[in-house]
């Protein structure tokens, strides 16, 4: 779904491009949408490719995904949406691929995340995935290139990754599909209520705590259906402007109608305009 | 506080004023628990077996990035993807372009018999088609060879490394680390590297990566190098030796154009785009055994099928105009060699001719097709010439259009040099989405091309 001429480009000279706003996703004919989310060079796109047939450029080096890569699979008479986002380390600081993640996170409302990681680099990966989880519950968690990890000499217990984690935990080796009906499946129970995610959320130090405990229901106010108060309260507490903005202007609040805007490419949002 | 409906400053006024209370070390204190959560987690679910195997990927990284090693090794495995792409492409070359000169007398005997109109066949089969075959022929094998070539160099890991070893010579000259790598995509494809400069995050850093792009050589314009290389470079050499000084020349025209870019950036970060360059983090991912199939799809279809389309897309009307503008006549004087005339002192100046400048002006949708147009004007028969060996080329412009050293040393650099083909300037636009921008990212280099061409012309008719 490409948006005509005219909406593209009052996107492009609209003020508010390249902030939180227009990060709207209409959900066209799928039953679900699925994000892709992970570190650069952890097969993230060797999954999406694995899953939706497509044949998104692979390489053995970070920063690929400059786009955000969008497909489709099946299961069990359920059409998902996938949503390949860009590699990125963190979702703290303000840079293009990681504000795009987040936004589309926080504003596409995906009815599952996938976060990929590296089964060799695991705690590295893990920074993110608690990230992505403070965002979101619904979380999957998918241990890739077990066969790295195997050659090393790693052994990762997903199991007790998963309990740790709270939320559900699949290895795969995404090149040889292994572990992929899965990580699929899972997908889809987490989605139907059959598996429950109860991630767990880093626990910072009591003051920032209790800081976050007073912000949090003055915030559910201001915007009233948001799912993750908590997570705008840390980045309120934070100072990060994006998100000072989003609220003043409403577009937090606005969330529900942000659901049937169009849908914009990426690249628009990376275009230089308006930054130089 | 008591409002029901709390207003977006309200919120912001109170989280001001914890932030405050909080102190300023807020982000080191979430990410420090975060990072000490993801520790004890990692920590529980991960057990590294005693028998770790050797760790090939660090010693391999030590030497392929090691400061002494690491640039010659990288030299040394471009020459050698250069050279495997020379010999590999000059066989298959002659096959198909003898098999597209069949196909084309067989059908103008075919057209002449059915008592076609001599103009009709003229523009379709000696226009439209041999425009065809000739990019078909001179493209399709070395692109064949040196897009899975490039592939396998990817899939294996070895890009993030060229960055590594390049990525102090960029901040140097006030660019971006990363901007080796969409140099490196450069080589596949400029319009390819524009897009790749997304992975640049600084607004500042990314347009120099944009406007510099142009001056690494295209798979478009490599058969050109690899031509000029074989005709005029390995000529002077023994035939034993003939493929490596080719290949060597190539890749002295590579470096010049890495040189061009470093000095272009290193300009544009000291005037226009002021700066300071920004530090990144590389990561060196583990070396992966390529996939074989996908590095066959990757670089057969998503690659070369694509560059290839595109050049036939564009040497079809290119063969039409070329036709028209050598069959139209005023005066008994071709339009093709009038406007080669008018051009001719411009092109003197800078070492060429006005045929060659001209071949660029129509050659401008798609550079893969200077050389055909070029060797079609020269031909002045209307149609692009049936020379199906190198030697017969080397006949045409030494003998015949009076070409030397000075010609061919030009045509490289102008070449390399010179202005983005228009799909490269269109991405221009797409990704910068500024007039101002995109002019200077086409003109530049075009000043480039004639400053350089003029100063290489006028030293060479002094001293030589």
């Amino acid at each position: 779904m490409t948006p005509t001429a005219a909406a593209y480009s009052n996107c492009e000279t609209c003020p508010a491009h390249a902030q939180l706003a227009q990060m709207g996703v209409s959900l066209g004919k799928f039953d679900y949408l699925v994000a892709l989310a992970g570190n650069p060079n952890t097969g993230k796109s060797s999954v999406f490719n694995a899953l939706t047939g497509l044949r998104q450029h692979v390489g053995n080096w970070t920063g690929k995904t400059v786009m955000r890569a969008e497909g489709g699979y099946a299961f069990q008479t359920l059409r998902y949406k996938l949503v390949d986002l860009p590699g990125t380390y963190s979702l703290l600081s303000a840079s293009e691929d990681e504000e795009i993640s987040r936004n589309f996170l926080l504003f596409g409302r995906p009815d599952c995340t996938v976060v990929v990681v590296d089964a060799t680099a695991l705690e590295r990966n893990l920074n993110l995935a608690l990230q992505v989880m403070e965002i979101t519950d619904r979380v999957v968690v998918c241990v890739n290139l077990m066969d790295e990890a195997r050659r090393k000499g790693i052994e990762v217990d997903v199991r007790s990754l998963s309990r740790d984690l709270g939320v559900p935990a699949v290895p795969t080796v995404a090149r040889t599909k292994e572990g992929l009906h899965e990580l699929v499946q899972t997908i889809a129970d987490l989605i139907s209520g059959a598996v429950i995610s109860k991630p767990v959320h880093p626990s910072h130090p009591p003051e920032l705590e209790s800081a976050v405990d007073e912000l949090v229901p003055l915030i559910e106010q201001s915007a009233p259906g948001l799912p993750n108060a908590r997570w705008v309260a840390l980045r309120l507490l934070d100072g990060d402007h994006k998100v000072r903005q989003a609220l003043l202007s409403g577009e937090l609040a606005d969330l529900e109608s942000q659901q049937s805007a169009p849908m914009e490419e990426i690249s628009s949002v990376v275009a230089l305009q308006g930054r130089q | 506080m008591t409002a029901k409906v709390a207003d977006p400053k309200t919120v912001l006024l109170r989280a001001d004023h914890l932030r405050r209370q909080i102190g300023d070390d807020f982000r080191d204190r979430i990410v420090s628990s975060l990072y000490a959560d993801a520790r004890r987690i990692a920590d529980r679910s991960v057990r590294v077996g005693a028998e770790q195997k050797w760790d090939w990927d660090q010693k391999v990284d030590r030497i392929v990035t090691s400061p002494v090693l690491g640039l010659p090794i990288m030299l040394g495995i471009l020459a050698l993807v250069f050279w495997i792409t020379i010999v590999g492409a000059n066989y298959p070359s002659q096959m198909l372009a003898e098999f597209f000169f069949v196909v084309e007398s067989t059908a103008v005997a075919l057209f002449t018999d059915w008592g076609v109109p001599a103009w009709i066949t003229g523009f379709i089969w000696n226009g439209v088609f041999r425009g065809l075959s000739w990019v078909v022929s001179v493209m399709l094998p070395p692109m064949a060879i040196f897009f899975p070539l490039f592939t396998i160099l990817e899939d294996l890991g070895y890009l993030p490394r060229v960055a590594f070893n390049l990525d102090w010579l960029f901040r140097k000259s006030g660019a971006h680390g990363k901007q080796a790598l969409t140099m490196a995509m450069g080589f596949g494809c400029n319009a390819a590297g524009v897009t790749a400069t997304r992975v640049i995050d600084s607004p500042r850093e990314r347009l120099i990566a944009i406007l510099t792009n142009n001056f690494v050589p295209c798979n478009g314009r490599f058969p050109t190098l690899i031509m000029l290389a074989t005709i005029f470079v390995a000529a002077a050499f023994p035939p034993a030796f003939a493929s490596f000084a080719a290949a060597g020349a190539v890749v002295g025209v590579v470096l010049i154009g890495v040189g061009f870019t470093l000095l272009a950036s290193w300009l544009l970060a000291r005037t226009v785009l002021q700066g300071e360059a920004s530090a990144f983090t590389l990561e060196l991912p583990p070396y992966r055994r390529p996939s074989i199939l996908r590095i066959l799809y990757t670089s057969l279809i998503d690659r070369t099928i694509f560059v290839l389309w595109r050049a036939i897309m564009t040497a079809a009307p290119a063969g039409a105009v070329i036709w028209i503008l050598a069959n139209i006549n005023i005066a008994g004087v071709s339009l093709a060699q009038r406007s080669a005339d008018f051009l001719d002192l411009l092109g003197f100046a800078i070492g060429l001719d006005g045929v060659i400048l001209l071949a660029y002006v129509i050659a401008i949708p798609a550079n893969e097709i200077v050389v055909p147009t070029m060797l079609m004007i020269y031909m002045g028969v209307g149609m692009m010439s049936d020379v199906t060996s190198y030697g017969e080329i080397r006949t045409l412009l030494v003998e015949q259009q009076g070409w030397t050293m000075l010609t061919a040393i030009n045509l490289m650099l102008f070449s390399l040099l010179h202005n983005p083909c228009a799909t490269t300037i269109i991405t221009i636009w797409k990704e910068t989405r500024s007039a101002r921008w995109t002019t200077i990212g086409a003109l530049m280099p075009l000043a480039f091309a004639f400053a350089v061409t003029f100063a290489v012309a006028t030293l060479w008719r002094i001293f030589a």
